[in-house]
Parts: C-alpha cells; structure tokens; sequence
C-alpha cells in the first residue's frame, strides 16, 4: 500500500555535508517501471555524460517481459574508463513503487536518490539524501501530449539528475539529439520535459549539493563510439562478406540480426532497383535456420545464423554434421542463463563447453570469444574468413552484457585484407588437375581438403556431400581404415587451427600470479587487476580469444606459480578444457573463480574470491 | 534409341546416370530414380547447374544413383528443406532438385516441409511415399492410411497427413501426385515441376517391396495399381521443342510454365482445373472418401513469384560476390561510425 501524499515527510538534511565532492565516478541506478518508456530518458543521460567527455557504461537489467515488471538501467560513470559493472550504487532514481525499498537498500551511505514524492522515504534509510519529485503532478501539468506523457514524464528526472550532478543544458540538448537522431521532429517536446525537470532542481534542490558532481574533460571522450556487440557483430557480418543469415527470434541475439536487416537495407539494396545483395530469412526454428545457412555456406555463400543457448541447442545435429561434411558456416552464440524461462534475460558465459563440442560424436569446434565490441566486430569478419579457410563452422560467443549494452570503443577499421574464401577449386584448376582431384583428400598436410562449389561448370566439379561416413572422393564407404583416416585427418585440421583463430592477448608484469579470462569478464578483470595491484597483488593475465587453446597459453601457465581462471559459469567450463588440453602439471596449477547470478561480473567477483584464495595459499 | 543419341546439349544417356543402387530390387525409389535420369536428359538440364538435396532415409539415399556430375548433399531427417533454401539462396542459377520421404517429410520435417512452401522456395521436391520407414525396417509413417495393416499385423489407428493437402494448404504453387511405376504420368510432371518456379511438390507413391508391399497395405503394387486413378493424360512440350499441336477447343487445358515451357492436360477421370486450388482440395477429400488415389497435377499457379524474387535478390549468384560489392564505401562506413560518437 503506498503511503499518501500527506503521510510524507519533509526531507531530512543528512547528518554530513559533503566537502570535496567525488568528480567523474559514480554509478547510477534508474529503477523504473519495464515498457513505461524509460530507455530513451535513460539513453539521453548517458549520451549527455559521454557528450561531455566523461565515459560511461551502462548496463541494461531487464525482466523477461514487454510491460508492468521492473527493469533497472545501470549507468556506470568512471573517470578511468572502467566499463565493468559496479553493484554500488551513489544515485538512484527511484520510479517503481513495487521495488522501491530494494533498491533503496542498494545506494551507497551518503548516496542521492531522487524518488516519485509519493514513496515513503522516512523510516526506511537515514544515511541517505533524498529528493523527492512530484513526477505524476509536474507530468500532468507540464506536459501536453496525452499520448507521450508517460514517456516524456521520465525525461523530468533527466533534468533533476543533470540539476544534481551538473551536467550542462547544452549536453542534455545533444544527449536528446543524438538518442532520437532519426526523430528530429521530438527534440522539442523532449528539451522542454528535460527542462520541467531541470527547472525543478533550480527551485528546490540547487542549494543542496550532493557527494558526486560531473565536470566537462575536454576531449575526454573524443573519437569514441557508443555501440553494442550486436550491432558491432552485425557490421561486422557486413564487412566479412555476409550473404545469407537466417535466424530466429531470440533474445539476447535478435538485436544482431534485426540490426543486419537494418545494414542490408542500407548497405546492400540498390537503391533504384531495390536489389538486394544479402538474404535475411526468419526461418521457422533455429533447426532451419541453422540447415539454411549451412545449406548456403555449402553452396559457396558466406552464411551465417545468429542466436542464443536454446537454439544452440536445437543446432547440435546440424552443427555435428557441418564439421564431418566439412562445411562453413558462422554461428553466433550471444549467451543468456538456462533453458526456456531460466532468467533468459540475464547474461552468463554457461555455453562454452556445450558450444565448443556441440554435436554427437567426436566434434569439436573453432570459437571465437570477443570480449569488446570492437572484436565483435572484427571477429565476425574473422569468423567468415576461418570457416572458409577450415572449412568448419565456427562459433562466435559473445553474451547478453556484451551484446545488448552499450559500450565504449574506438571507432573500427575498414577492412583492408581481401576474404579468405579458403581451398576451393575454379573451372581453371579442375583444368589444370586434369579433373582429378579428391574432395576429403589431405593434399597439404594441413588437414584441410579441398572443395567445389556447386554450379562451378566442369564434368569433375561435382561430389556428394554427407556426414562422415564417406571415403577421400567422397564416395559412401562402412570401411573402419577410411573412418579412423578421416577422423584423424578432421583432428589434425583442428590442432592446426590453435595458431589461426585470434590469439590470446597476455599482459605480464613478473607477477607469480596470473589469471585468465575470456569474454565480457574481461572488463572486470581490467578493473580488479588494478585494485589488486593497489593492494599490492599485482597479477599478470592472459585473455582467451579462441579455441582450440592456443599454444601460449601453455607458455603462460608455465610461467606462473597459480593461475585463476575467471569465468561466468558454475563449472568453470573453461577451467576444464584448460585442464583437458594442458599438459598435468601445469593443470596443477589452475584455480578456479566463478561468477553466475545472472548479473554481468563486477570487479569485486574478481578480486575478492582472489584475495581470499591467495591468503589461504600464502 | 540408339547408344550415341544425346540430348539438347549434347550429352548421351549415360550422363545423367549415378552410382549403382544399394535399395533392393524392385524397391519404388529406383523407378523413380529413373524417371528422373529420364526426365533430367530429356530437359537438356546441364549437371553441372544440378543440385541434389535429401534428407534421411532409403528415399533419401537415391540423389547417389542419379547425375554424377551434380553436387549433391544427403542431409539429416527431415531438414532437406532448410538446406535446400539455404543453397537455393546463395546461388539463383542452381536448379534445386529435393528427395525426401514421407518419413522425412510427413513426421520430423514437417514443420520444415511446409515452410519451405509457404516461402515458395524455387525447387523441385520429390516425396518418395511408401507408407512406411523404410530404412529403419518397416514401421508405419503418418502418411499410412487408417486401417492400413503391417506386415507384422499391427493396424494403424491415426489419420494419415497427406503432403498433397497439406501443400495445397500452405499455398505450395505446384502440387501433383503420382506412381512410381507410372512413367508416363510422372515423367512429364517432373519436367512440369523443373520447368516451374516456385515449389513443386510431387508426391509419388513408390512401393516398399521389403516392409510394405503386403495384402492390406495401401501402398502396395498391386492396391495402387487397382485404385489409381490419372486425372488427366499429360504431355509436356519443352520451351525449346519447334513442333507445337493443334488441339480442338475444349479439348485439353494447356499450362504455361515459367520457363515457357508447357504442360499439356487431356481429361481422363476428373474434369479438374487445376489452377484452381479449391477444386483441388475438394478433388482430394472426394477421392479419398471413395477410396481412389488419385494421380496428376492436382494445382498449378505460374504466376506466384518465389522466394528470391519476393526477397528482390541478386539474380547473379551471391557466392560470386567480393568485397566492392559487399562492403559499403569508405565514406559510408566512415559516416556510419560518426553516427555512432
Ligand atoms: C534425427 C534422426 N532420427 C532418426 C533417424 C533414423 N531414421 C533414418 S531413416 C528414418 C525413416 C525414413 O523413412 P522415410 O523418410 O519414409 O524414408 P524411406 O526409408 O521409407 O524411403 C529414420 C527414422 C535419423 N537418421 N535421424
Ligand atoms: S527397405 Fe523398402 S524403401 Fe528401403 S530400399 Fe528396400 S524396398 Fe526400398
């Protein structure tokens, strides 16, 4: 029940008063109502604070649903450039009656929170400032539209918080304009809300300093991009020479091919004829879309499906057979926690075991971890160029955080390198061999065969396709010699692989520690390494951008007296194939630390487990 | 024939040929596999422009006995469809050929099966329909009528699914069905059915001689060969033959077929038009209340665009593309990341 407006108290002055306030480093929490429109309010403020040089990270912690349940945006402001979760909050900006005593409980002592004047503030926490907006009243008479009150009544707390933290009102009109860059006819509705907001900071709040305050860098920011890793991912599908996607509707993955459609139509259509150079298909199920874009990358397209662990699921027979049948294809994997309803909408790094050997039988696959969205960029392109050159799929695993948030980058290169379209044999080769030539055969002892492409005009072009039980010339054959042959040959194809996918990204100092992580951890690990070293625990790290492991990581195992490896899963599926791939002794010396509640890692996941580790140890 | 003969572009017999069987003599799916050698030589279709998709399955294994030459890719149960569209998609000048079962097509691709017409996917898609597994030794498929017996004795109790009316539902723009050992009724439909764009399904009821070909079947020689019912006589007149008929009006129907091509309909049992779908849908409930199977071009539409063309893609292969085509400018990539500071 919620309290009425007279039961209120007045607001508190807090038993401090800030001094020196804390400049370019705090964290935000917008705890609003899913579907009441809060993201492009939410939007406007990020872009308002990056706008004026200051970098930011936020992370979007939303229920599965389309309306009524609560949603929270978490906005992470750091002098530094950490873009990792904080669990901390200094500001919160309350807006849901349903969770307002939770969140509450997560500000900081001596944090802000700026609430809907009808929540009960007093009684509940006395070591916080509180800053109450009449939202409903100052939505109701101060802005006009019907139709986007409720929308335009959350940019009101844009201007309070800009009030508080003293952002500039320019900064604000440039987060409005750079959110709805396409919709230039809703800037002014969307200025004067921010200024409904504003104008009440000035008349109540402006002579109550909080702990926090932003101050313009110049350039601070400059040359940076916003984007997230599926958009990143979709352009780079784009520059890598995409042709044929299918895919079906998923989250965390959806956004990557919606944002390729959006690419396609503006990169790929001509725009006389409407031609267009791409095809996007919605398939059915994750099982079509996965045989569609293995049916192309067969047929000499460069194909791709994007989706997330259910559909991972779903691809496993397919998966298995493109990697006996030889076949390319470039499946993205954007992790999410369990099976149908478990949290599908909170991030996790469960998928990489499953992922690296999906199929029956002995398969194994090339995965790619990009940990930023600039590599999510680049190894889409690279995806495309490695299922072609080992003609297998390759798995891209990124993760909801990573894909679905916004991040900060530098902005990303054109492509100089042509494709790598691999071992294929033209009309002038098949000429030149005289047409003898064998689809499976291991002409470079490389493991890798050579193939053709359907439609390439040569009586010997053509050969038969199906799953491993096939001989050199890829006629049927039950012959356990040819079985065993082929399977050692597709073995040595993968070894090959360890030195081709992305290699690992080490930074060492000398410490005796080390620590590897792979993925969205990464941004954690930045952050924790710094802090440990603060303590003065420096750790060396290694990042994972690949597997099959590549041959460094043995060197930096050996080189380390203990090695934790950092993950977001409860197994530590990393650890065991670490442990699988690595000679024993060094397996020894792995330790293990797991992050998996659903929320993107904080650097405390990281460092805190680790300290306690390390006292245990010494 | 003599041994030298070659067709339209100059190839014998012989080319259009596969590798030997491994079904068992006398098994539906070998006439069918020689229909379709027939069907294919006589079109003058180049082997190289040939792909041949299957699924799972004894039907599924047949891509193997005809055209060397072609590509060819045996799949996974049921989702021939999906790599058809996939490989269909990458390369427009492909002629997609799809052989398929009515386990692989009826039960676990179903959900494939249709889509892949509702899409209007440009192909050819063959259904080889015994009424049974074939390769995992005789159990009943869902396209077994009710009442039909076993070998063992068991009788099926369930409706059957009927993948011509299930075609004729999803809007399939070609949807004819025929008999294995009816040459000269299936040979110009799968002429009709390359000839066409869009999807042509051909539902060729072929006898299981192992597991399925007993008193009590209603997929054997001997109850097909007494309840099979042509709807019309067919001759098919390829777009590149000079020599053209005259009928008397009223006489035949004649369909135009994509490719110019046309398929020639004389009535036989049924005075069905086939471009009309209602009709067609009506056709098969009737005949099957009275026990019939009814064979022929049950529905033709020449005038549905497929699924590449609704997509407005390329028409030049997009395997064949390179980076000038498929990477935006410079200065659209460079504009696009200031859209994003
Ligand atoms: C996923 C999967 N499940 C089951 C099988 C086993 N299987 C192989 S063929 C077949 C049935 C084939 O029946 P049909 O499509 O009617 O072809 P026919 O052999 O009768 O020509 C089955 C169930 C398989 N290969 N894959
Ligand atoms: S088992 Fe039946 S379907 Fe299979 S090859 Fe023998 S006769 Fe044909």
């Amino acid at each position: 029940m919620l309290p009425q407006r007279g039961d209120l108290p007045s607001p508190t002055a807090p038993p401090w008063k800030p001094v020196d306030p804390i400049v370019n480093d705090l964290t935000i929490l917008a705890a609003t109502v899913n579907g009441s429109g809060s993201q492009s309010a939410n939007l406007v403020l990020t872009r308002a604070i990056f706008s004026m040089g200051i970098p930011v990270a936020p992370k979007n912690v939303f229920p599965s649903n389309i309306e009524g349940l609560p949603t929270w945006y978490d906005l992470r402001v750091s002098a530094r450039g950490y873009q990792a979760r904080r669990a901390q909050h200094d500001l919160l900006i309350a807006r849901n009656p349903q969770t307002w005593t939770h969140d509450l409980a997560a500000v900081v002592a001596g944090g802000a929170v700026v609430h809907d004047d009808v929540f009960l503030a007093s009684g509940v926490r006395e070591d916080v400032e509180y800053f109450p907006v009449p939202f409903g009243r100052l939505g109701k008479t101060r802005i006009a539209s019907d139709s986007l009150r409720k929308q335009l009544t959350n940019m009101i707390y844009v201007g309070v918080v800009a009030g508080l933290l003293g952002i500039p009102f320019d900064n604000l009109v440039t987060g409005i304009e750079r959110t709805l860059a396409t919709k230039p006819k809703a800037w002014p509705v969307n200025i004067d809300a921010v200024r409904v907001g504003y104008g009440y900071w000035e008349e109540n709040f402006s002579d109550r300093p909080i702990s926090h305050v932003l101050r313009p860098v110049v350039g601070g920011t400059d040359g940076l991009i916003l984007v997230d890793g599926n958009q990143a991912a979709a352009l780079g599908c784009v520059m890598g020479g995409c042709t044929v996607a299918a895919w079906y509707p998923i989250t965390p993955s959806s956004s990557l091919c919606e944002s390729l459609t959006g690419y396609a139509d503006r990169f790929r259509t001509d725009p006389e004829t409407g031609e267009r150079r791409i095809a996007i298909v919605q398939a059915e199920d994750e099982l079509a879309a996965a045989g569609m874009a293995i049916g192309a990358g067969w047929a000499g397209a460069r194909a791709m499906t994007a989706t997330s662990g259910p559909g991972i699921s779903l691809m496993a027979e397919f998966a298995g057979l493109a990697y006996y049948a030889e076949v390319p294809v470039v499946v993205f994997d954007i992790q999410r926690l369990g099976p149908s309803t478990g949290l599908p909408t909170r991030t996790s790094q469960g998928d990489l075991g499953f992922a690296y050997r999906l199929g029956h039988g002995d398969t194994r696959h090339l995965v790619l971890l990009p940990g930023t969205a600039e590599e999510c960029y680049e190894f889409a392109q690279r995806a495309f160029d490695l299922a072609d050159r080992f003609q297998t799929p390759v798995l891209v695993l990124s993760d909801l955080d990573l894909g679905m948030n916004l991040w900060m980058s530098r902005p990303f290169d054109y492509p100089e390198a042509p494709f790598d379209r691999g071992k294929v044999l033209t009309v002038d080769d098949l000429e030149r061999l005289e047409g003898d030539w064998a689809r499976y055969r291991d002409v470079d002892g490389d493991g890798i065969p050579y193939r053709t492409w359907p439609g390439t005009p040569h009586p010997n072009a053509g050969y038969f396709t199906r799953g491993s039980g096939h001989d050199d010339r890829a006629r049927y054959t039950e012959s356990p010699e040819a079985y065993q042959a082929n399977m050692d040959r597709l073995a040595r194809k993968h070894r090959g692989a360890r030195t081709a996918v992305p290699g690992p990204v080490t930074v060492s100092g000398g410490s005796a520690l080390g620590l590897i992580a792979f993925g969205s951890t990464h941004h954690a690990v930045v952050e924790a390494r710094d802090e440990l070293a603060a303590r003065g625990l420096p750790v060396d790290y290694l990042r994972l951008r690949a597997l099959p492991i590549a041959p460094e990581v043995a060197d930096f195992v050996a080189a380390h007296e203990r090695v934790y490896v950092v993950e977001q899963n409860r197994d530590g599926q990393l650890l065991e194939i670490l442990s699988e791939e690595l000679p024993a002794e060094l397996v020894a010396r792995l330790r293990s630390i797991r992050h998996y509640d659903g929320q993107p890692i904080a650097a405390a996941a990281v460092a805190a487990p680790l300290l306690a580790l390390e006292a245990v140890c010494v | 024939m003599s041994a030298l003969a070659v067709n339209r572009i100059g190839l014998a017999r012989e080319a259009y040929k596969g590798g030997p069987s491994t079904l068992c003599a006398g098994c539906g799916h070998n006439s069918i596999t020689n229909h379709i050698i027939k069907a294919l030589y006589d079109l003058g279709v180049e082997p190289h422009r040939l792909a041949k998709l299957s699924g799972i399955g004894c039907s599924s294994k047949t891509p193997a006995y005809f055209v060397e030459q072609a590509h060819g890719f045996n799949g996974l149960h049921g989702r021939m469809p999906a790599l058809a569209t996939g490989a269909g998609l990458a390369n427009r000048e492909l002629v997609v050929l799809g052989v398929s079962g009515d386990g692989d097509s009826a039960s676990i691709g179903l959900g494939q099966f249709m889509h892949l017409m509702r899409r209007n996917v440009d192909c050819t898609y063959i259904i080889e329909d015994n009424g049974t597994y074939g390769l995992t030794k005789g159990q009943f498929s869902a396209t077994a009528d009710v009442d039909s017996v076993h070998k063992k004795g068991a009788v099926n109790h369930y409706q059957p699914i009927d993948p011509c009316a299930v075609a004729l539902s999803v809007g399939s723009t070609f949807v004819a069905r025929s008999f294995s050992g009816d040459g000269k009724q299936l040979v110009p439909l799968l002429k009709a059915a390359v000839a066409h764009r869009g999807t042509a399904v051909l539902d060729i009821i072929s006898p299981c001689v192992t597991f399925n070909d007993h008193d009590g079947s209603t997929r054997s020689y001997s109850w097909v060969k007494d309840n099979d019912e042509g709807i019309h006589d067919l001759s098919f007149i390829p777009y590149f033959e000079e020599i053209r008929v005259e009928y008397e009006a009223g006489e035949v129907k004649e369909v135009d077929l994509y490719d110019g091509s046309t398929l020639v309909l004389r009535k036989l049992s049924e005075d069905h038009d086939p471009t009309d779908r209602l009709a067609a849908m009506r056709l098969l409930e009737e005949s099957r209340t009275r026990g019939q199977l009814l064979t022929g071009l049950l529905y033709v539409d020449e005038h549905a665009e497929d699924f590449a063309t609704r997509e407005r893609l390329a028409e030049q292969p997009l395997r064949d593309l390179g980076e000038a085509d498929l990477r935006p400018a410079r200065e659209q990539f460079a504009s696009l990341m200031r859209e994003l500071m």
